[in-house]
């Protein structure tokens, strides 16, 4: 999870979001080389005592750092739309869970099955106990059994809000009005922390969303002990 | 123990956007129902989509509204 001294992306928990990671290191390490490049053939063209009056031309030279530049962004390019088209990819899910975001918390429903709702509200920093993260845990989590599609679906009841998880590399709006569907897997188990992310007004930094990743036998009896209450 | 299941995938909805997806489901169980009577099966496959996909304030909205006979559609 994102702490105030996360510098490099969190872990990530999804396919998806670890083929983001690698792109983005990837294209980082291109940019890394450049720029030290640069930065060294400016320093040794600062510091050298070399003199050439008579210069007019270097023909070999100017194709190479025009071609090069090309090669590079091929590099960089390729990687990128195969991501671009595996994000888009169709799949089917297994479980459906709605979202949608209230001023200021978010409510989920799970109705494949059994008519489970709940709203998620953060646990106040002067409610806390020693265990829990300062404005990022709450009330009720949501479960999702991990290694399995899910298919969420986001919306609003009031404003504008966006439902995110770092981690997986999830981010939606949530407008009123419209249903906007994003589909991920998680492959390993754990709690995952986002928070709202366009602004909803005065508790906007304070509608956090939790989710719990769980084995599909631990979310089958969530879900029958969800349906009683 | 139930097997997991939820509303497939509807080519004719591939984007983001799922508004259409729910409120198509929705209008097509009712007209199913009044088509085919309220014991064909069949029709409770639409069933099963609009409540995986569909808000549940939503559905409850547009249930009062057949109810008053305010609903926008025809059914």
């Amino acid at each position: 999870m994102m702490t105030w001294k996360t510098l490099m992306s969190p872990d990530s928990a999804s396919p998806l979001m670890e083929q983001l990671t690698f792109l983005h290191d990837h294209a980082l390490m291109i940019l890394l080389m450049i720029t030290v490049l640069v930065g060294y053939l400016m320093a040794s063209l600062f510091f050298n005592k070399f003199n050439y009056r008579y210069l007019l031309e270097g023909q070999t030279i100017e194709m190479i750092w025009t071609i090069l530049p090309a090669v590079i962004l091929i590099f960089i390019a390729l990687p990128s739309l195969r991501l671009l088209y595996l994000l888009d990819e169709v799949n089917n899910p297994l479980v459906t869970v709605k979202t949608i975001g209230h001023q200021w918390y978010w409510s989920y429903e799970y109705t494949d099955f059994a008519n489970i709702e709940f709203d998620s509200y953060m646990i106040p920093s002067n409610e806390m106990e020693d265990y829990h993260f300062r404005l990022l845990d709450v009330d009720n989590r949501i479960a999702v059994p991990y290694n399995s599609q899910i298919r969420m679906i986001v919306t609003a009841a009031d404003v504008l809000h966006s439902w995110t998880i770092p981690t997986l590399g999830v981010k939606i709006d949530a407008t009123p009005g419209r249903l906007n569907q994003i589909s991920f897997l998680l492959n390993r188990t754990g709690i995952f922390f986002g928070q709202c992310s366009e602004i909803c007004g005065a508790n906007h930094s304070f509608m956090p969303i939790v989710m719990e990743s769980i084995s599909p036998e631990c979310f089958i009896s969530w879900i029958y002990n969800m349906s009683e209450i | 123990m139930p097997s997991l299941e939820t509303a497939p995938f509807d080519p004719r909805f591939p984007n983001t956007n799922q508004t259409r997806y729910c409120y198509s489901s929705y209008l097509d169980f009712y007209r199913c129902q009044k088509v085919k009577g309220e014991s064909y099966k069949p029709c409770q496959y639409f069933k099963k989509v609009y409540n995986s996909v569909c808000p549940n304030s939503w559905v409850e909205k547009w249930n009062d509204q057949r109810e008053d006979g305010t609903f926008p559609a025809k059914i």
